[in-house]
């Protein structure tokens, strides 16, 4: 089973503070390797905090652990990432003459893997 | 270059020294009040940084290890730099990348280094704003520095931007809370407008929040744009193209019109989604169309250090602000083309220097992949998926701890660096001109 939702990756200040305290540290890695997932969606799924699922974009496919927004944060339908690599595999590198991957709105296909 | 010591002080214990009004370079804000108490080589209070600011100035000691490393191994910088100039006067078609966390002395040895060796010269600009600069070449951008927004704003829009977590002082120290000339009571003078796809933090610092579709934002601003003008619009599609009733962009227009001074800051929500710079030149027009009404700004939310500085220093040097290829000996600049995520994922680059970027942490897989088959420099002052990949890795000195110089802030504001302590690691600067004076001995060599 496999659904479709909108990926907003985007800055968190986790993320932020685990530059300045080293991207191969724990916080950094944590932060952006953690999916959040509207509360309604994680239901509606069957996911408890901690799961993995896989997403897949038209550029690749990453493996991600899920946690539920903070309510009213992310509407039904939408996806949050940090900022980081995972979220950069996903995307694709064609620019549309602009410089600029679409990197925020990708449309990435959702699998619960465990 | 030598460190500023005017504003620090020495306790008569020899060991603890403050530094006042040191500026943090974590992001675009670079809030130049920040209190250093520094022991050695630690910073032990970073007062008045915000949480980001903090971890930023907290978590700095300078990387153990050599300054340079060949291909994993260590090297001194002169043998680096060595290694170095051959790689770049070896290629055919060199990417200069990076820039943003740098200060605007060693970008401009950047700069010349791209144009003595035919490369392009092109800053992390090119994935952040640089729709951004498309569009302002566009149609132009009304613009005000923070210090007028602090005086004067009274309608405050936010949009595609996260400022509570990206620039965490940006609300307390220049847009909301400050007390101003025509702003006396702070926040209660002013109306705070959030638009977003999600209700960040930031929304909850807002009077009124809108929820727009994702990829919706060209058709929300064009909605506004309509509405400047008086064109009458059908609810129902206004509705569908951008969730959103129109009665609710009608208000928020009534209020941009009745305002005496509206800002508009924005972030990458809309440059890294669909439209780009189709949707900040909608933007960017949208604030010009207000100024027919009221006095109306707009001011994009630039997220590294000294990004802006980048901007400003390519412009200076080569009239473009990124993206830039100097191969013909004369300046061309097209994004798409030049722009280093494009000539990396497209195989085309044959070499690169990078500084104080992570593109192999941030670029799309196949600009990786193509990135770890080049010969490539990387100058950073921590270790990064893209220092450990590099042939040649230098480690250097971190710009407003280590080593000062001068930074803009994302209104082009110049604000001058001062160091905390010395590092072991030479700067970018110094790195750049001896890079930059190598190339040129190896380049007049060949004539
Ligand atoms: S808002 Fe930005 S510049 Fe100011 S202290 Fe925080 S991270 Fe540093």
């Amino acid at each position: 089973m496999s659904e479709t939702f909108v990926l907003i990756p985007g800055r968190t200040s986790k993320q932020g503070c685990g530059i300045s305290e080293g991207k191969f540290k724990e916080n950094y890695q944590r932060e952006i390797n953690t999916l959040q997932v509207a509360s309604e969606d994680m239901q509606r799924l069957n996911l408890a905090d901690g799961d993995r699922v896989r997403l897949t974009s038209e550029a690749g496919q990453v493996e991600v652990a899920v946690t539920a927004a903070k309510k009213g944060e992310l509407p039904t339908g939408i996806l949050f990432i940090a900022y980081g690599d995972l979220s950069s595999r996903l995307m694709a590198a064609d620019t549309h003459g602009s410089g600029m991957p679409t990197s925020k709105g990708m449309d990435v296909k959702l699998e619960k893997i465990s | 270059m030598s460190a500023n010591a005017d504003t620090t002080s020495t306790a008569s214990s020899g060991e603890l020294k403050v530094v006042q009004d040191a500026a943090c370079t974590f992001c675009g804000c670079v809030c130049d009040d920040i209190e250093l108490k520094v022991e050695g080589h630690t910073i032990k209070e970073a007062k008045r940084a915000c949480v980001l600011g903090k971890a930023w100035f907290l978590n700095h000691e300078p990387e153990e290890g050599p300054s340079c490393r060949i291909e994993g191994q260590p090297a001194t910088v002169d043998e680096g730099i060595e290694r170095a100039a051959q790689i770049l006067c070896d290629a055919k078609y060199p990417q200069v990348y990076g820039l943003s966390d740098s200060p605007c002395e060693a970008q401009r040895k950047a700069v010349g280094i791209a144009d003595w060796i035919g490369g392009i010269i092109d800053t992390t600009t090119s994935v952040c704003h640089g729709p951004s600069g498309m569009a302002l070449q566009g149609v132009g951008e009304v613009t005000c520095t923070l210090g007028e927004v602090m005086n004067r704003g009274d309608l405050i829009i936010f949009w595609g931007s996260n400022p509570a977590e990206s620039h965490p002082r940006h609300f307390t120290r220049y847009s909301l809370m400050p007390k101003g000339l025509f702003t006396p009571n702070g926040r209660k003078d002013r109306t705070c407008v959030n638009i977003d796809v999600r209700k960040t933090k930031s929304a909850n610092a807002a009077d009124i929040f809108i929820q727009i579709k994702p990829r919706r934002d060209f058709e929300a601003l064009w909605t506004l744009r309509a509405l400047s003008r008086g064109i009458s619009l059908d609810g129902d599609l206004v509705e569908r193209d951008t969730g959103v009733p129109l009665a609710t962009w009608q208000d928020l227009m009534d209020r941009m019109k009745a305002c005496k001074f509206g800002v508009i800051f924005f972030g990458m929500g809309l440059t890294m989604t669909r439209g780009k710079h189709a949707n900040t030149e909608a933007l960017l027009a949208l604030t010009r169309d207000m100024n027919a009404h009221t006095r109306f700004v707009v001011n994009a939310n630039r997220g590294h250090g000294n990004v802006s500085g980048a901007d400003n220093v390519v412009t200076w040097r080569t009239g473009y602000p990124f993206g830039v290829n100097l191969a013909r000996g004369y300046p061309r600049f097209n994004p798409g083309e030049y722009t280093t995520s494009d000539t990396f994922a497209r195989g085309e680059a044959d070499a690169a220097l990078i500084i104080a970027s992570d593109p192999m942490a941030n670029f799309s897989e196949a600009a990786r992949q193509h990135l770890a088959r080049i010969p490539f420099i990387a100058l950073d002052p921590k270790e990064t998926p893209t220092t450990r990949a590099a042939t040649v890795a230098f480690t250097v000195a971190t710009y407003g701890i280590n080593s000062p110089g001068t930074v803009y802030r994302m209104d082009d504001v110049p604000i001058p660096l001062r160091p905390a302590f010395d590092s072991p690691h030479p700067s970018d600067f110094d790195l750049l001109s001896k890079l930059e004076q190598r190339v040129k001995e190896i380049k007049a060599a060949a004539y």
